[in-house]
């Protein structure tokens, strides 16, 4: 890794080349662009986890940290191959009048022609795709559970509902793919009868929580309570349909049990997942994700009356 | 599906397919199948969240055991082999549905015992009927334990359950044994019950043949007579028949490689576009091209085979086939085999297709080359492009998986100094990290009731079909006293196979 003091982007695109020499040029495969744009104080843990994603995701990985706008504007840069890492990656640090410019360091990075997608781990923008650098990708993605919002997560979350766009997303969408498959795989069968209601338990303030209600309620078109438990994270979803309940319960946040009319209980495997994982689903696909929109329209439709 | 299920929708892109309720029976589970394969594979399917809650394992061995037993050596199998790491809560999932019925094949309570087995876990975990058998045993068995599973009426589904049957190659040794052998399976299991395994079609790059054939643009205008001049397919191996001695002798490279992998391999590379991807559509195509391949009329010249001799092979001392243990001193079997082929239709008419694998050759690997002709006219100097060969575009199957396009470029500094290069794509790189293990895809797949990547009994025929007479041929050969050619371990094949497509001025690639 090579450090670059008060230095510029075309700076940093001859130091990619150079590292790439250095490493004796081998075929890097990048399919894309991440910038994340981090707090200096989550950057290490943040950049860990694209480490993680960039293995499955081969990218440039381009860790903006926005310091104090006082002083003299400067821009510096660590710049790295390889090492851990699926691509390259550089974590740029921007001071002074600089802060307010971080897509005009950031845009002559892009990689030519494929996809960019643009993270924020922690605090993220009201809205995100009115962003200068959120405007740089085609997927935002930001995490509405995430300590350093401001505010509630619920009200983070529909903040961002509100200034939704498409290619916005969000990691509070992404942990529910392994409850959303197991509630949609317990609908698959032709017995499965006709579901009336449904609940969804979990901590309170949980987004996660708020998101899944309002899925099921959007896609089912029936009733969903929320009601609050001690967590970790989501605990409950009951369906009652027609020939009875189907529930899935999980309090210790890993092992649930699935519950079904005319089945036995049955122990299911629910871990909640670690950031990578989520960040590596998130970049697996990049179009716009047509079933978030629209349980960001209902979640809308429920808490604003 | 009666009704639709109103939290699936297509566009819902996230959501992965679990199959539904059902278990899965493996006959010879302490075989190395299973236990490095087929059970890993059970693991990361639930690791990665598509096993329904419920599912179970039931394993079927002449062993002393229980289901404690049983869970112990699927533990120990899980955790030496499986891609995926070891969780508790996944663990904890799959535990409780462990059964294992001790019996041989022949042996009727042991069904009867299976059925009682089944039937238990309908009730206890919710299997819901559906249940696949893996015959993880010989094909001489197969008949066995097909007709014991349709006396002790396990084969029977009632209303929307399923049972259906997964069977791995060989499927036969010849067309008519091929036959035999699926007229057994078919006169207990309708076709469309019947999964036949042949894991190369499961790999992520081989299923990639077909995006890079019909996602692009650039590469189908090319992909005819007119600019290829030949297409190379090998799957080379560096290890010997280890300790596989008793499964080799007597089938030899060319059964238990060409007639499914390679044959497969060049089907995909060959065929005409589908009209869309799902299993009939890709099925006719496959059938087609299968049907329009002939083999040379010479077939001392068009075929090779041989067998590796003592030698050195990447540094280690290795024994030849005949000093194996378990192998006759006048084994004919061959551990190499090489076969030239045409396919007669318009879009191939003239380009011959060298098929090749063999044991003990020089590393490991699995590629189908498509070459280039070379550019009709080179307003070059004469010596500018002596070192300039043949355009390349080439499918690495495994290791390695990836693609690599060879063409000509500037030698830097030069003159006009005209060499080939390479341009490489790593699919390993770019998005193998959670790309399943073939086994994974295809015994999901068998679950979901999924066929495409399941070779049908026609297919299998027309592989035989093929293959046929180059084995007659070799059996007349051997007949005359001959036999294969022998090649140094650790070297890329024997001298024969060389002179087969040098014939016709082409030489095999260094893979």
């Amino acid at each position: 890794m090579s450090t670059l003091r008060d230095t510029d982007a075309a700076e940093i695109a001859a130091e990619f080349v150079s590292n790439r020499r250095r490493a004796g040029s081998p075929a890097m495969g990048m399919v894309m662009t991440l910038v994340v744009v981090v707090e200096e104080s989550v950057a290490d843990q943040a950049m860990a986890a694209a480490r993680t994603a960039s293995r499955e995701h081969p990218a440039r990985v381009l860790g903006v940290i926005r310091g104090v706008s006082d002083g003299p504007p400067q821009v510096d840069a660590e710049v790295g191959i390889g090492d851990g890492w699926g691509g390259e990656h550089a974590l740029i640090r921007l001071s002074g009048a600089a802060v307010g410019h971080a897509e005009s360091v950031v845009l002559p990075l892009l990689l030519p022609d494929s996809p960019v997608a643009v993270w924020w781990p922690d605090r993220a923008p009201a809205e995100p795709a009115a962003d200068p650098l959120g405007q740089l990708g085609r997927r935002r993605i930001t995490d509405a559970a995430a300590p350093g919002g401001h505010g509630s997560p619920l009200a983070a979350l529909t903040g961002r509902c509100r200034a939704y766009t498409a290619g916005d997303t969000d990691l509070a969408w992404t942990r529910l793919t392994p409850w959303r498959a197991l509630l949609a795989a317990s609908l698959d069968h032709p017995a499965a009868g006709a579901v009336t209601a449904a609940e969804v338990t979990g901590e309170p303030g949980n987004p996660s929580a708020d998101l899944l209600a309002a899925w099921l309620g959007d896609r089912l078109g029936v009733p969903v309570e929320r009601t609050d438990s001690d967590g970790p994270g989501l605990t409950d979803v009951v369906l009652d349909t027609d020939r009875g309940r189907i529930g899935i319960r999980r309090t210790d946040g890993r092992l649930a049990t699935v519950t079904s009319p005319g089945h036995p209980d049955r122990p299911v495997a629910l871990k909640r997942r670690s950031l990578p994982e989520l960040l590596a689903e998130e970049l697996r696909r990049l179009d716009e994700d047509d079933i978030y929109a629209a349980t960001v329209q209902a979640l809308l439709k429920e808490t604003t009356p | 599906m009666s009704t639709a299920n109103p939290l699936r929708d297509p566009r819902d892109r996230r959501l992965p397919r679990i199959a539904g309720p059902c278990g899965l029976v493996i006959f010879g589970v302490t075989g190395d199948l299973a236990r490095k394969k087929v059970v890993p594979a059970v693991y990361d399917l639930a690791n990665r969240g598509l096993l329904p809650p419920g599912f179970s394992l039931t394993g079927f061995a002449r062993r002393d055991w229980d289901d404690q037993d049983f869970a112990q050596v699927v533990h120990d199998a899980v955790r030496e082999h499986a891609r995926t790491e070891f969780r508790e809560e996944v663990w904890a999932q799959l535990a409780e549905g462990f059964r294992f019925v001790a019996g041989s094949f022949d042996d009727g309570e042991a069904f009867e015992r299976l059925h009682d087995t089944v039937r238990e876990l309908d009730r206890s975990r919710g299997t819901g009927g559906n249940h696949a058998f893996y015959l993880a045993v010989p094909p001489a068995a197969f008949g066995t334990v097909v007709a014991q599973l349709q006396h002790h009426g396990l084969t029977r589904s009632e209303g929307d359950t399923w049972r259906r049957v997964v069977v791995e190659k060989p499927f036969g040794h010849d067309l008519a044994s091929a036959r035999e052998l699926n007229d057994t399976l078919a006169g207990v299991f309708p076709e469309s019950s019947v999964f036949r395994i042949d894991h190369y079609l499961g790999k992520e790059t081989v299923q990639n043949i077909l995006a890079i054939r019909f996602a692009n643009a650039m590469f189908e205008p090319i992909w005819n007579s007119h600019y290829v001049d030949h297409v190379q397919i090998t799957m080379a191996e560096d290890i010997g028949i280890g300790s596989r001695a008793g499964y080799y002798d007597g089938i030899g490279a060319a059964r238990d490689v060409i007639q499914n992998h390679l044959l497969q391999l060049m089907a995909l590379i060959a065929m005409e576009e589908p009209v869309s991807f799902d299993a009939g559509a890709l099925r006719v195509e496959k059938q087609k091209v299968l049907s329009a391949v002939r083999l040379p009329d010479d077939l001392s010249r068009g075929a090779a085979r041989g067998q590796y001799a003592a030698g050195w092979a990447g540094g280690r001392r290795v024994p030849g086939f005949l000093e194996e243990q378990g192998i006759s001193l006048t084994s004919t079997t061959e551990t190499y085999a090489a076969v030239q082929l045409f396919v007669d239709t318009r879009r191939w008419a003239g380009v011959p297709f060298h098929l090749r694998t063999g044991k003990r050759l020089g590393r490991r690997v699995t590629e189908v080359a498509v070459v280039f002709k070379r550019a009709p006219h080179l307003p070059f100097g004469p010596h500018a492009t002596e070192e300039l060969t043949h355009n390349t575009l080439v499918i690495r199957v495994q290791p390695d998986e990836g693609v690599t396009l060879g063409f000509g470029a500037k030698v830097p500094g030069t003159q006009l100094e005209i060499r080939d290069v390479t341009m490489d794509f790593a699919y390993g790189g770019s998005f193998t990290e959670s790309s399943p293990e073939a086994y994974e895809r295809l015994i999901l797949d068998v679950l979901l009731g999924d066929p495409p990547l399941f070779p049908r009994h026609e297919e299998v025929e027309l592989s035989w079909r093929i293959l046929d007479p180059v084995l007659e041929h070799w059996a007349a050969e051997d007949a005359a006293g001959g036999g294969p050619d022998l090649y140094v371990s650790g070297t890329w094949g024997p001298e024969s196979a060389d002179r087969m497509v040098a014939r016709d001025g082409r030489t095999w690639r260094r893979p």
